[in-house]
C-alpha cells in the first residue's frame, strides 16, 4: 500500500469524524429543548429553591457549558474537545464527566462484542463454507440451513426469544443485570462464575443474530470459488480434500469476507448496544439507555461521538490490515 | 426479452399465458420470494381485517384490564398499562407499515433522484454526492436518530416524524446502487443510439434507462422499506418512539422497563417480538427473491 493511499484513508478518517461532530453539534441546536432548564427545573421542583435562583443557575451553567458564546466560537470550541476526546460534563451525574462515564462502561462492551463477533464470524464462515462444499457430509451441509433462517431475525428480537425460551421457561440462566442481587463484586471464582452466567444470554443472542448473515454470504461466495480454475487444478494435482478446502477454497472465500467485516461495526455495535440495554448490562448501551431515560443531553451526545468515531477508527485499522491477508493488494 | 422481439410470427401460433400466470409460474421457481409474499399477504389480511373489527381505543393505555395472560377474550393477553394486545397489535402494524411505506418510498425516490443525477451528469455533481453518501455510510445511522429523536420535544415525535427521522439519513444506500446502476446502463448501444437520433436527456432518463432500472428500484425500496422498519424498531425500543402509540418497539420498551420477564408477563414482549420476526423475515425473503429477479447472474450460480 503506498503512502498516498495511506494519507488518503486517514483524510477520510477525519472526514467522517468531522461530519458526524458537526451533525451532532447542530441538530440539538436547531431544536427547541433546553437541557439545563429541563434539569435543573426538575431540581428546582424536587429540591424546592425558588424560580430567581433557578435563573441564577442557568446562567451560571450556561457559562460554565460555554452556551453563552457566539455559535461559531462555540463550535470551533467542541471540535477541539473532540480532538481531545473531551465531550463534557454529564447532567444527571454532574460533576462525572462523559468521558469518566464512558471509559467505566467501555470494558463491558468491548469483552461482549470482541467474543461475540470472532465467535460468530469464525462460525458463520466455517459453516457457510461448509455448506457449499460438495464433499462434506450431508448432515455437516444441513446443519447450516436453521442459521440461514435466523437471518431474518435481528439481535434484539433474539434477545426477547432467548430470554423467554432460556431465562423464563427453563430458568437456566439469570434474565438480566450483571450479576446476581446481593453479590458483592470480588476477584473470586464463584463471582467471575455469576459473572459469566450473565454474559451467556447477550452473547448467544448477539452471536444467533448476526451468525446467519454469515453463513448465508460465504456460501454464496464458496458456490462460486468452486468453479475456478485453481480450485479443479488443486484436484488434478491429486490433493487431499482437506488442504483444497482449506487452503485454496476458504482462503480465498474468506478475502471479501473480511472486507464485509470491515463494513460491520456500525451495525454491530448498534445491536450490541440494545441488546446491552434490554438486559441492563453494565456498558455503553445501558449508558445510553439511562442519559435517553434521563434526558442526559451531553452524555447522549458524547456516547454516540465516541461510537461514532470508534467505529470510523476500527473501519480505516481494518482496512489497513488488509493488504496482509491478500498478496494481491499488497503487491499492486 | 431480445428473442421475444426477434420471433413475432413464431408467438403468433403458441398460446401466451396470462400474466397472472406467469407471475405465478415465475413465484413457483423463487420460493423465498413467494414464501415472503405470501406472509406479508397475511400479516396485512390481519391488519386490515383487524382495523375494520377491533377497536383501536382498546390499543391505548387503560382501555382494557390490566396484565391478564393471553384468554379467548383477549387472545394476546394484556400489558401492565391496560392495553388490549391483539388491538395493539393491528394498530402497531398497521402503524409499523405506514412507518415502512413513507421512510421507504422517500429514501428510495431520494435515492433514484440523487443516483440519477449523478450518474448521468457526472463531473464536480457526481464527485459532491458521492464524497457525502461515502462519508455518511460509516456513520452509524441509529445513533444519528438517536440524537435527532432526542432532541425533539416529546409531543412532536409522533408515527410521522418517526418515519421523517429514518428518512434523514438513509437515502445513501439506493443512492450509491441507483448511481452504479445507471454509470453501466449510459455505456449500452442502446443509450448510444438514442443520444445520436437527437432524444433529449430528461427523455433518455425516462425513456430509455428508467424501465431497465425498475428491478432494482423496487429491490431498493424493498430494502429501504426494510431498514426503515428495523430503524424505527430500534429507535422505539430505546424509548425514542411516540411513548403513548402501541408501536412494536414500544411495547418492547414498555415490557423491559416494567420488568415483565420479572414479573410472570411473558407474552407481553414476545407477541410484538413475533409479530417483528414475521414483519422483518418476511421483507427479506422477499428483498432476496428480488435480487435474484434484478440480478440473474445470481440465479445462474444458484
Amino acid at each position: 500500500m503506498t503512502l498516498k493511499l495511506v494519507i488518503r484513508r486517514l483524510l477520510f478518517l477525519v472526514l467522517v469524524v468531522w461530519a458526524a461532530s458537526t451533525i451532532v453539534f447542530f441538530i440539538p441546536r436547531l431544536s427547541s429543548r433546553n437541557a439545563l432548564r429541563e434539569r435543573f427545573g426538575e431540581l428546582a421542583r424536587t429540591g424546592g429553591f425558588s424560580p430567581a435562583d433557578l435563573e441564577k443557575i442557568l446562567a451560571s451553567m450556561q457559562q460554565q457549558f460555554g452556551l453563552d458564546q457566539p455559535l461559531y466560537q462555540q463550535y470551533w470550541h467542541f471540535l477541539g474537545h473532540i480532538l481531545r476526546m473531551d465531550f463534557g460534563y454529564s447532567l444527571y451525574r454532574y460533576p462525572t464527566t462523559v468521558a469518566e462515564l464512558i471509559a467505566q462502561s467501555l470494558p463491558w462492551t468491548i469483552g461482549l462484542l470482541l467474543v461475540t463477533t470472532i465467535l460468530s464470524f469464525i462460525i458463520g464462515n466455517l459453516l457457510g463454507a461448509v455448506a457449499a462444499w460438495p464433499r462434506a457430509p450431508g448432515w455437516l451441509r444441513a446443519f447450516a440451513t436453521p442459521f440461514i433462517l435466523l437471518t431474518g431475525v435481528p439481535p434484539v428480537i433474539m434477545a426477547i426469544l432467548l430470554l423467554f425460551f432460556i431465562g423464563f421457561r427453563l430458568q437456566w440462566l439469570p434474565l438480566g443485570g450483571a450479576y446476581s442481587a446481593g453479590v458483592v463484586p470480588s476477584f473470586t471464582l464463584d463471582f467471575a462464575l455469576d459473572l459469566l452466567q450473565h454474559q451467556v444470554l447477550p452473547a448467544l443472542a448477539l452471536i444467533f443474530g448476526s451468525v446467519g448473515g454469515w453463513v448465508l454470504s460465504m456460501r454464496g461466495m464458496g458456490v462460486t470459488i468452486q468453479g475456478e480454475d485453481y480450485v479443479n487444478f488443486a484436484e488434478h494435482k491429486g490433493l487431499t480434500g482437506g488442504r483444497i478446502f482449506r487452503d485454496y477454497y476458504l482462503r480465498n472465500a474468506l478475502l471479501p469476507q473480511v472486507t464485509a467485516l470491515a463494513l460491520a461495526p456500525a451495525a454491530i455495535v448498534t445491536s450490541a448496544i440494545i441488546v446491552e440495554g434490554l438486559f441492563g448490562l453494565p456498558g455503553i448501551g445501558s449508558a445510553l439507555n439511562l442519559a435517553i431515560r434521563a434526558n442526559d443531553f451531553p452524555t447522549i451526545y458524547g456516547i454516540v461521538l465516541f461510537i461514532t468515531i470508534a467505529v470510523a477508527v476500527l473501519m480505516t485499522v481494518v482496512e489497513f490490515l488488509y493488504p496482509l491477508l491478500d498478496p494481491r493488494v499488497r503487491n499492486s | 426479452m431480445t428473442i421475444a422481439t426477434l420471433s413475432p410470427s413464431a408467438e403468433r401460433g403458441i398460446e401466451r399465458p396470462g400474466s397472472l400466470v406467469l407471475v405465478l409460474r415465475y413465484l413457483r421457481r423463487n420460493k423465498g420470494l413467494a414464501f415472503g409474499v405470501l406472509i406479508l399477504l397475511g400479516l396485512a389480511a390481519f391488519t386490515v381485517i383487524g382495523l375494520m373489527t377491533v377497536d383501536p381505543k382498546h390499543a391505548y393505555p387503560l382501555s382494557a384490564a390490566a396484565k391478564k395472560p393471553p384468554s379467548l377474550k383477549y387472545p394476546f393477553g394484556t400489558d401492565f398499562f391496560g392495553r388490549d394486545l391483539f388491538a395493539a397489535m393491528v394498530v402497531g402494524m398497521w402503524q409499523t407499515a405506514f412507518i415502512g411505506f413513507v421512510a421507504g418510498g422517500l429514501g428510495t425516490l431520494i435515492g433514484v433522484v440523487l443516483g440519477f443525477i449523478s450518474a448521468y451528469f457526472g463531473g464536480w455533481t457526481d464527485a459532491a454526492i458521492r464524497t457525502v453518501c461515502q462519508v455518511l455510510t460509516p456513520i452509524p445511522v441509529l445513533l444519528i436518530q438517536v440524537v435527532i429523536a432526542g432532541s425533539l420535544d416529546k409531543r412532536d415525535v409522533t408515527i410521522l416524524t418517526m418515519a421523517l427521522i429514518v428518512v434523514l439519513l438513509a437515502w445513501m444506500g439506493p443512492t450509491l446502487v441507483i448511481r452504479a446502476q445507471v454509470l453501466t446502463m449510459k455505456e449500452r448501444q442502446f443509450v448510444a443510439v438514442a443520444k445520436l437520433s437527437g432524444v433529449s436527456d430528461l427523455g433518455i432518463i425516462f425513456k430509455e434507462i428508467l424501465p431497465c432500472l425498475l428491478p432494482f428500484i423496487a429491490a431498493a425500496f424493498v430494502a429501504q422499506v426494510f431498514s426503515a422498519v428495523f430503524a424505527s424498531f430500534y429507535l422505539a425500543v430505546l424509548g425514542l418512539g411516540p411513548l403513548r402509540e402501541p408501536l412494536l418497539g414500544n411495547l418492547i420498551w414498555a415490557a423491559q422497563s416494567q420488568g415483565a420477564f420479572f414479573n410472570g408477563w411473558w407474552w407481553w414482549p414476545i407477541i410484538p417480538a413475533v409479530a417483528m420476526i414475521l414483519i422483518l423475515g418476511s421483507l427479506a425473503l422477499i428483498n432476496m427473491g428480488l435480487d435474484e429477479l434484478a440480478n440473474p447472474r445470481v440465479r445462474r450460480t444458484e
